[in-house]
């Protein structure tokens, strides 16, 4: 989509820089592929072949060609064939008669194989093919622990989408989230959980009996700012440092401490405070602990997302009736709308280059998830569910993980800008919600 | 739908009053009305009062007191109170301004619509629209105070607008009585 059709020495001079840049990762191909879909949103077919668990070797816990098909799936530009359209299973090059794959219309195909060593580890190959050139696209050799293998098959991810698409991957990152579970006694316990950001591994940080809310994840990934009630239930906001579960009550004033959100440098935290009166915004400043008040207004102003180069402040405000995206200067000043279109936008989101903004957007099917580019202000619903919530963007810009909100339960899905894959989350619990997606 | 209203206005206050209260006691204590006899079991001054509002009666706990009713509902993105509702609280206004020793939380809360941090300001509002109406009427600035919960504690887990209308509330939660 935002691919243009390239010239073709234009296409020949980009592949052959990136050739020198990743040495055996190359670009050609991506390019290639993209021209075929013409900017027409269809995902384009690839056979992820399983790797070849090698002879008298183990069966590793994980399946890591399922693990890379689900993730290339679930960025929209790719169909993985399911393995019973798999007309043959090879392991390495040799083995790969391309013209049967080139009959079934698949671009590029990915084998590899896995066996264990006798140190309990696991060597691993794996190559990407380009079924025209019959070349190798990429390929790397690895050696790693039983618990790495997730996160292997996460980073072999990130290569095959990058050599593919031209767009550095974002399968081998984090996403953060709340969990409610409804015991039999009547109360509640809401958890604040750190997992891949396919749903796996999930990790607690945090148990409450009392509402926790609006994880937010610091630039470098170290901290977590989020929102808790466990004080005399009472919202307060707190930042702990993941690696040590130590952590700081920042915001705990009267009335709502709400909606953190670090600045692209992390030096900052815009919030909602109500202390004044009315919620509004302000600006914490982690070193001097000083809170600037930013926003000005007898209305709601809340949700506040930073522009990447931290000078615009985007929030929603019902200042002018029903809830509506503005934008204000990261100082301070006259405050602008941004969103016209529908009677309900909320909780904005940036995506990583500034140039769209995700959002909370009423149609007549329900509250879903939609983007606008900034530009031209064409606006985009992205899923079709009738609670959606809370989204934020992968670190390259292509997807988007939210929650989708029915009664008593709720379930996180990514929704991919292009092609919009909507596919749920394979996370446990009573209601998961208000994901937060990682930076790189 | 209102007994339910009342159940449901008594048991938050319940799970509220005692973070060790359990399920099971806080059921039978709906059930048997229960809260006066923990009154009797504490010290001689406390049962003294108790002699004395024994042959009053709190009406806080008397079911057909309007007083009983400490729930009021909005409508979608909504923080204004119907006039029945305004009423209610009027009648609390008057209890809490001849009784300054009481102290009431407002709670404020949405539906699951929407946005979750935009929700948590609605809900303060809505809390804030109940709050201004007891002052209004006499009540202490310290005897009020506000608390939004936004859409995090749901009393009806539907996804319907029967559901949405039981969860779009503000209730009164009496702290120390």
């Amino acid at each position: 989509m935002d691919q243009r059709k390239q010239p073709r020495f234009l296409r020949a001079f980009i592949a052959a820089a990136l050739v020198v840049a990743y040495a055996l990762t190359g670009n050609a191909q991506g390019q290639l592929m993209l021209d075929i879909t013409g900017g027409v949103e269809r995902a384009v077919p690839i056979a992820v072949v399983p790797f070849q668990v090698e002879e008298g070797s183990a069966k590793p816990a994980h399946d890591i060609a399922e693990i890379i098909g689900a993730n290339l799936r679930r960025s929209g530009k790719f169909e993985p064939l399911s393995n019973r359209e798999l007309i043959a299973r090879p392991s390495q090059l040799s083995d790969v008669r391309f013209q049967q794959w080139r009959a079934l219309g698949i671009d590029n195909l990915i084998i590899g194989a896995i066996r264990e060593t006798d140190d309990g580890r696991y060597e691993l190959r794996f190559e990407l093919l380009d079924v025209y050139t019959q070349a190798r696209v990429a390929g790397r050799r690895y050696r790693v622990s039983p618990q790495s293998l997730r996160p292997l098959a996460h980073n072999i991810s990130d290569i095959i989408y990058e050599a593919l698409t031209g767009v550095p991957g974002a399968f081998n990152t984090r996403i953060s989230y709340i969990e409610v579970d409804h015991r039999d006694d009547n109360t509640r316990r809401h958890k604040l959980i750190l997992a891949d950001a396919d749903g796996h591994n999930p990790e607690t940080v945090l148990t409450s009996r009392q509402p926790i809310m609006s994880p937010a994840w610091s630039p470098d990934r170290r901290q977590i700012a989020y929102v808790s009630f466990e004080e005399n239930r009472r919202s307060a906001v707190y930042i702990q440092t993941v690696a040590t579960g130590e952590r700081e009550r920042i915001a705990s004033f009267r009335g709502i401490n709400s909606a953190p959100a670090w600045s692209p440098d992390g030096k900052r935290l815009a919030l909602t405070l109500s202390r004044d009166g009315s919620p509004n915004i302000y600006v914490y400043d982690v070193d001097t602990r000083d809170m600037t008040r930013i926003t000005n207004s007898s209305a709601i102003d809340t949700e506040p997302t930073w522009s990447p180069d931290g000078k615009t402040l985007y929030f929603t405000s019902d200042r002018g009736g029903p809830p509506q995206i503005y934008r204000v200067s990261s100082n301070g000043g006259r405050v602008q709308r941004v969103t016209f279109e529908g009677s309900y936008n909320a909780r904005p989101a940036l995506s990583p280059d500034g140039r769209r903004l995700a959002m909370v957007h009423r149609d007549d099917g329900g509250f879903r998830i939609a983007v606008m580019d900034l530009r031209t202000r064409e606006l985009r619903v992205l899923t079709d569910g009738s609670n959606d919530e809370s989204p934020s963007f992968a670190p390259n810009g292509e997807m988007i993980v939210y929650s989708r909100i029915r009664g008593a339960q709720s379930q996180l899905a990514t929704v991919s800008l292009y092609g919009r894959a909507n596919i749920g989350l394979p996370v446990l619990g009573d209601r998961v919600q208000n994901p937060s997606w990682s930076p790189r | 739908m209102k007994r339910l209203s009342l159940v449901l206005a008594a048991l938050s206050f319940l799970v509220l009053a005692g973070c060790s209260t359990t399920g099971d006691v806080a059921t039978e204590t709906v059930e048997d009305e229960a809260p006066r006899q923990e009154v009797e079991t504490t010290d001689t001054e406390a049962r003294a009062v108790e002699d004395t509002e024994a042959l009053e009666g709190d009406p806080l706990d008397d079911p057909s007191s309007p007083l009983a009713n400490r729930v009021v509902y909005f409508a979608f993105d909504s923080s204004e109170l119907s006039s029945d509702d305004i009423a209610l609280l009027e009648a609390h206004a008057r209890h809490l301004a001849n009784n300054p020793d009481l102290r009431v939380v407002v709670e404020g809360h949405t539906d699951e619509r929407g946005s979750k941090e935009y929700n948590l300001a609605l809900g303060e509002r809505r809390a804030n629209a109940a709050v201004r109406i007891l002052t209004l009427n006499g009540v202490g600035q310290n005897q009020v105070e506000s608390v939004s919960f936004g859409e995090e504690e749901p009393v009806a887990l539907g996804s319907n607008e029967e559901a949405w209308a039981q969860n779009r509330r503000a209730e009164l939660v009496y702290s120390n009585r």
